[in-house]
């Protein structure tokens, strides 16, 4: 089975390529990437006034199996991330039960080899049942295919067990993802601290909440001299932080998901739960602060914190309702309208948040178009525009932040291992 | 006065009314106190209406005021208590309201613990909704009889300068007189402890202060709220002796203050906690008028709510 894909405009950071390129995949493979391929392919897909990109790294995602398959399975879960053009996502471990044994692991492993469409990277546990109280079997998860530990959902209270997790961490090559927040200081808030939470009357997190603990975790990484990325950074405290520790050297970098870039507070309107995320919509400083940080370098990656919840979770009391938002399949429209049609970003600079970037933090062989690498590839049409509807949405839930959004930017293709996995319903 | 009509189902909350509908909640509460003074306190305006109060935390005075409103106009009622009902059982507020549409009731007046929960009820159900308290967000019916009787005594709301002191942070009544004062052209001053004071407040029309001096000054109208100390923030508040020494409403303040302060109160009062027994009984103070105004001012909203379901808009002109 050979594909060409003729006359596209390919962004490839890895390979210094921001060029027009006709792309050859033979098999599941990228067998050239040449100025002029004529070759007798078995589908030739046009790609004129098109944007080809690697296949994005999504390193934020809860699939929510095992346990809570009412919200997501691993296979609905890969299939909207092909339709957003993600070929890799991680899997965050706060799954019933959570991912914080080797025995577990396992369990995840056989059902992400039976039922995932994309690549499924783990991240499992670093305490047991993510209480804080314990650590899991850190050493043994390497050989199992763990990539990373995280309690995300929850900070590890004590810094002291948090301290050894990252040693070992360090031992075992796998990177340190912090969920930073300071349950003390979030004062069982539900939505950012200020003007728009006295007027409705909720109880406030503050942006003080997440950038303690930001300044916490990066003196612990550098004291354990382990890497450590800084899961949904979402005020301009942290970004300011993490810049700085960057400057001295140590090894840390951060995420931030399409919501904190886009999204005030003002968004939650009269107590929309479909805005209400941990950590909350920040104020119009702390958006400018992210854009910023995206901009300079500071932020590394972007995620989308996919965080399915059921109807019934989300369409109660804003108090009650989950916290958490979808975005697996609005991450790289929302990504293109806002940065690279935005100004704040070009294509390069989008496909390194998108796929460079958290590939290389991971340490995974992904987010590249080299001849010889997978062929997981989406082509984009940059001007389309289209609205989020939540009967297009292939996730099993629809708490979309951006649902009737327009966009501009979209997937039309999306290729992984070789094959034409998802096509857009006017190709 | 332009031609005002009402066409809204329910109210949620004075923030999200004009000043010209406010005023016609007042106006229509005028007419209404008129026939709360009769031998025979009954006009028939809602014959054949059922009013439920579906009240999720505990409350007597409202309860009572919403219930003798809704009498009055001759609407039949039913209480609803979040204890006695299926709420208990697990039953959604979404479901809850349906399930007293389907019994085709009119109006639902409803009390929530948590914020936001009325505008919520008022999305998924077809019959009026009307905010009886929600959490720290609105209470519009005690912000509009706090008006209504400030209007009553001072003839104007244009200019008047009213501070609220107390708890602000957690103040759904606060919030309402804000929004409702301001929209009428009053100035309102907020006294708080700094951690008493929300951040932002400012942002809807308020001025701040620490200093009860200084919010009394010049002040047409001080409206003491209730300090709660039971509340799972307890150890963050300033212990009660300490508050009534700093903030609490004393014959001494009153004396540096206008001769002829209006002291209001939502009740219920804490004698020597947020205002001296002397205050509270004192001559300026309207405190048990409020309570009668309170009646009036919800006949009103019961009856302007009501209409604008029949497509009947009520006007002034």
């Amino acid at each position: 089975m050979k594909l060409l894909i003729k006359n596209a405009h390919v962004i490839d950071p890895a390979n210094n390529i921001a060029d027009f390129r006709d792309i050859l995949v033979e098999n599941s493979r990228i067998s050239r990437v040449a100025k002029s391929i004529s070759n007798g392919a078995d589908k030739v897909i046009d790609a004129t006034g098109k944007i080809v990109i690697p296949a994005l790294v999504d390193m934020h995602v809860h699939l929510r199996e095992p346990g809570r398959e009412d919200k997501e399975t691993i296979a609905s879960g890969t299939r909207a991330a092909l339709k957003g053009g993600i070929g890799t996502v991680l899997a965050m471990p706060n799954t019933v039960p959570a991912i914080d044994s080797v025995e577990n692991v396992r369990l995840l492993k056989s059902i992400i080899k039976e039922t995932a469409e994309t690549h499924v990277a783990i991240a499992a546990a670093i305490t047991v049942g993510r209480l804080g109280k314990e650590l899991t079997a850190i050493p043994q998860f390497r050989k199992e295919g763990v990539v990373a530990i995280t309690d995300d959902g929850s900070s590890v209270e004590s810094a002291e067990l948090l301290y050894k997790a990252m040693r070992k961490a360090r031992e075992s090559r796998l990177l340190v993802i912090c969920h930073c927040e300071d349950k003390a200081l979030a004062a069982g808030g539900v939505m950012n601290l200020g003007p728009e939470s006295t007027r409705l009357g909720l109880r406030g997190i503050s942006g003080e909440s997440e950038y303690k603990r930001v300044q916490r975790d990066v003196d612990l990484a550098a004291k354990a001299k382990c890497p450590v990325h800084v899961a949904h950074v979402s005020c301009a405290e942290s970004v300011e932080i993490i810049a700085k520790a960057k400057k001295k050297g140590v090894k840390v970098t951060c995420e931030t998901a399409p919501h904190y870039f886009v999204l005030t507070d003002e968004a939650l309107g009269e107590y929309d739960t479909s805005k209400k995320m941990n950590p909350p919509l920040r104020g119009r400083k702390d958006v400018e602060a992210i854009k910023d940080g995206l901009a300079r370098g500071t932020i590394d990656a972007i995620a989308s914190d996919h965080a399915p919840h059921t109807i019934s979770e989300k369409d109660i009391e804003f108090d009650r309702a989950e916290f958490g938002v979808i975005g697996l399949e609005t991450e790289l429209a929302v990504s293109i309208t806002m940065l690279v049609h935005g100004g704040v970003l070009d294509w390069t600079g989008l496909v390194q948040k998108l796929a460079v970037n958290p590939a290389k933090i991971l340490g995974l062989d992904r987010g590249t178009l080299s001849a010889g690498k997978e062929a997981d590839l989406v082509i984009i049409d940059p001007n389309k525009e289209w609205v989020v509807r939540t009967e297009d949405l292939v996730s099993k839930s629809k708490n979309s932040a951006f649902l009737n959004a327009a966009l501009k930017g979209s997937v039309d293709y999306t290729v992984f291992g070789g094959k034409v996995v998802y096509k857009a319903n006017d190709k | 006065m332009a031609d005002v009509a009402w066409n809204k189902k329910d109210l949620l909350g004075l923030e999200y009314l004009t000043k010209e509908e406010i005023e016609l909640i007042l106006t229509t509460a005028e007419s209404f106190k008129e026939v709360t003074t009769r031998e025979i306190k009954k006009v028939p305006a809602l014959r054949g209406k059922t009013v439920v109060n579906l009240f999720y935390e505990p409350s007597t005075r409202t309860r009572v005021s919403f219930e003798l409103a809704a009498k009055r106009l001759s609407a039949d009622v039913i209480n609803i208590a979040s204890e006695t009902s299926s709420v208990k059982k697990g039953e959604t507020l979404i479901d809850t309201g349906r399930n007293i549409e389907a019994l085709k009731a009119d109006i639902i007046v409803v009390r929530h613990n948590f914020s936001g929960a009325p505008m919520m009820l008022a999305k998924h159900v077809g019959i009026s909704v009307v905010n009886a308290g929600d959490g720290w967000h609105e209470h519009p019916t005690q912000a509009l009889l706090d008006m209504f009787t400030l209007k009553e005594k001072l003839g104007r709301l244009e200019g008047v300068t009213v501070s609220i002191v107390g708890d602000i942070a957690h103040s759904r009544v606060a919030r309402s007189n804000i929004w409702g004062l301001t929209k009428l052209g009053a100035r309102v001053t907020v006294c708080a402890p700094k951690m008493l004071i929300p951040p932002g407040i400012e942002q809807m029309g308020a001025a701040v202060t620490s200093d009860i001096d200084e919010a009394l000054k010049g002040a047409d109208a001080v409206n003491v709220l209730r300090m709660q100390f039971e509340r799972d923030e307890g150890s963050a508040f300033p212990q009660q002796l300490d508050y009534f020494k700093k903030f609490g409403i004393t014959e001494e303040r009153l004396a540096k203050a206008k001769k002829d302060l209006i002291v209001m109160h939502p009740g219920p009062i804490n004698r020597g906690i947020e205002i001296s027994s002397e205050v509270a009984d004192c001559p300026q103070s309207v405190i048990l008028e409020q309570v009668t105004n309170g009646i009036a001012v919800r006949m009103a909203v019961l009856f302007l709510v009501s209409q604008a379901r029949e497509g009947k808009h009520e006007t002034v002109d």
